[in-house]
């Protein structure tokens, strides 16, 4: 009776440090798939001119895209448009307002927009945004931040417009006194 | 015979040309107060650079070749000619400097599209381009738009005989009111409230579209001058896409085709006559020829399934028909997606709209309606000619604001440019064949160049041959001037050598 009890007990604890075991290799597993997955969702960005060039094959699919914020971030309701620039042309990134809070320079003349990872699916003709390509991102990233620029006054420029006006002034004191 | 010109008729165009660089150089001021107001100091010093060296080639011409005699017709015709060549590159110097061009070649490029009203682009970088730049890109577009010379003229405080000459060589061949400069001032004047209209309507969808107030009207302003002229040039390098708005869409539309209609039409609409709108053949010519070109587009988008529901389909179709026929150019698709998703049908019917243009005295280019209803016209009158008895008298009449007899010599004038526009578009199809590109793009990026429309299927880029870049340029050149003024150029040359 009692060794049957015993067994019965073994049985029990020997159940218990399989299901354990179970759990520690399925959150080893997890953590496993959930670094992949970060990794990899930032991973093998593809370029602009490669998307718009292959539209079709690429249409619905999860891509990366990487480049240079730019211009205006055009909030609507709770989403807003971002137009991303990777140097070889610019995607609008429609995106969550929450999302785009750490972009803090977008590019123009006097500031070099904040670089970002963007992942998301890819459309070539988005039905939601009248036919537009674009890609409905679902994360992002900051790669590198963007900054002010520094504008320094030219001085060769500087050089050129003094000599300019100089021989404007004097063609212009030419021509009165030719007129008289 | 042949008369060779004399010392004296280089005097004449020189002095005359001479007013209209001055003319051009005022212009040059608008862009220093934006650089300034935008405290942009390297901008700036481009353009004091710019108006000083204008200034300079303007003062010595006037200087030197100083006269009080008018122009007569070779002497007008040769002036309209320089000018817009001379002011492609005085215009080219800001833009050269700026470092946004590879080459002086690039920037002429992209100065000539401006005045030509053409937008075809080679801007590097655009997305970075000072406020300054990009005023001035916008700008040279409302100056070509509304006619170099008639941007002098207006600045001339009394009138001269020689200014029609000028006038007509810059194709514009019909006067709004009986005097040429009361003409380019109500031009001037029909522009400037819609500008203000216009970038009004703009900036205001741009706030509520979440753009910055500052950034909106700007860009208000920019898209306006590149819309009502038929330009096409954008503050970004995603033209209309960058705004993702339906709205923008709509009022780039709406001002798009005020652009590609007459000014003589705008006359009428201003003093109460909206009833010329309906009976007009230009107008009639236009929604004609707007209905078939998207109808050949949407079959081909449609065939191809390019789009996945109609009203996509529509909007995307429509836009691009709309910027092409009225000679725009805006896009709200990419380049390559005319090639690669399109298809052949859709984009003859893409061609088939940027060759033909919006109306006589606008500021597009191309065949133009009026000669697209006056040959339909004679063609009908032919027909009439054949069917009936040999002694019945066929009259034609056709309605451009009032009542007028179809002649022979407007139907051998209309038949004339319209061949002298196809050959046009023919001979830069075969210039970008020869250098390698397939017969479709060639044909659709050489008629947007010679149409002035600036849609493009990727062949204009910074890689492109100088010589293709030189042949857009000519093209550009051309067509804006609607070639008489151009023949009259290469026949003073001829005249000079072979001319006693």
């Amino acid at each position: 009776m009692i060794s049957l009890k015993l067994k019965a007990k073994n049985e029990k604890l020997r159940h218990k440090a399989q299901n354990l075991k179970l759990c520690v290799l399925s959150f080893s597993f997890a953590l496993c798939a959930l670094h992949f997955t970060l990794c990899n969702a930032f991973a093998d960005t593809i370029s602009s001119s490669e998307l718009i060039n292959n539209a079709k094959q690429y249409d619905g699919k999860n891509v990366t895209y990487e480049g240079e914020v730019i211009g205006d971030i055009m909030a609507r309701g709770q989403y807003c448009w971002l137009n991303i620039n990777d140097g070889q042309g610019a995607i609008g990134i429609w995106i969550e307002k929450d999302l785009v809070k750490d972009i803090l320079y977008t590019g123009g003349y006097k500031s070099k927009g904040d670089v970002v990872a963007v992942n998301g699916i890819f459309h070539r003709a988005c039905l939601q945004h009248g036919g537009d390509l674009d890609i409905h991102a679902v994360s992002i990233r900051k790669i590198v931040p963007g900054d002010d620029i520094e504008e320094s006054l030219d001085s060769g420029k500087k050089n050129y417009v003094i000599t300019l006006l100089a021989v404007l002034f004097f063609i212009w004191i030419l021509s009165l006194l030719k007129r008289r | 015979m042949i008369l060779k010109p004399q010392t004296e008729d280089f005097k004449i165009i020189g002095y005359y040309l001479g007013r209209i660089i001055l003319g051009l150089a005022l212009t040059m001021v608008v862009p220093i107060i934006i650089g300034m107001a935008f405290k942009e100091i390297n901008p700036t010093m481009d353009f004091l650079i710019s108006i000083a060296l204008t200034y300079i080639v303007g003062l010595i011409l006037t200087t030197l070749c100083f006269t009080r005699k008018d122009l007569n017709w070779m002497q007008g015709m040769i002036v309209v000619s320089l000018s817009w060549l001379v002011a492609t590159l005085l215009g080219a110097i800001p833009l050269f400097l700026s470092g946004h061009w590879k080459s002086y070649l690039d920037a002429c490029f992209d100065a000539m599209s401006g005045f030509a009203t053409t937008g075809l682009a080679l801007v590097q970088d655009l997305d970075h381009l000072s406020y300054a730049h990009n005023i001035w890109r916008h700008l040279i577009m409302f100056i070509g738009g509304q006619g170099i010379v008639i941007v002098a003229l207006s600045l001339f405080v009394k009138g001269f005989a020689g200014a029609f000459k000028m006038y007509v060589g810059e194709a514009r061949d019909e006067k709004v009111l009986p005097n040429v400069i009361s003409t380019s001032r109500f031009i001037w004047l029909v522009s400037i409230v819609y500008l203000i209209l216009g970038t009004f309507a703009l900036g205001v969808t741009g706030i509520l579209n979440g753009m910055k107030p500052v950034n909106s009207f700007f860009h208000g302003a920019c898209v306006f001058m590149a819309a009502f002229d038929t330009g096409g040039f954008t503050p970004q390098s995603q033209s209309i896409l960058y705004y993702h708005s339906l709205t923008y869409e709509v009022i780039t539309i709406i001002i798009m085709i005020l652009g590609a209609i007459n000014f003589k039409l705008h006359y009428h609409l201003w003093t109460g006559n909206f009833k010329e709108i309906f009976r007009n053949i230009e107008t009639k010519s236009l929604f004609i020829t707007v209905t078939i070109t998207f109808f050949i587009t949407a079959v081909g988008l449609y065939q191809l399934s390019t789009y996945p529901q109609a009203l996509v389909l529509f909007r995307k179709g429509f836009y691009q028909l709309v910027s092409g026929h009225t000679g725009t150019g805006f896009m709200t698709v990419y380049a390559r997606q005319f090639i690669n998703e399109w298809g052949d049908l859709a984009l003859v019917g893409i061609i088939c709209a940027m060759a033909l243009g919006g109306a006589t005295c606008s500021t597009t280019g191309a065949i133009k309606m009026l000669r697209v209803g006056i040959i339909y016209k004679a063609l009908q009158q032919d027909l009439k000619k054949i069917m009936l008895p040999d002694k019945a008298i066929v009259i034609k009449k056709l309605h451009h604001i009032k009542e007028v007899f179809l002649e022979d010599k407007q139907v051998r004038s209309a038949l004339t440019i319209t061949l002298a526009y196809l050959v046009l578009y023919g001979a830069g199809a075969i210039v970008g064949m020869l250098f390698g590109y397939p017969f479709l793009n060639s044909l659709f990026e050489s008629t947007s160049a010679a149409a002035n429309v600036g849609l493009s299927c990727g062949i204009t880029n910074i890689g492109m041959p100088a010589a293709l870049k030189l042949t857009y340029i000519i093209q550009m050149w051309a067509g804006r001037l609607e070639f008489m003024s151009v023949f009259v150029l290469a026949g003073i040359f001829v005249a000079a050598i072979r001319g006693k």
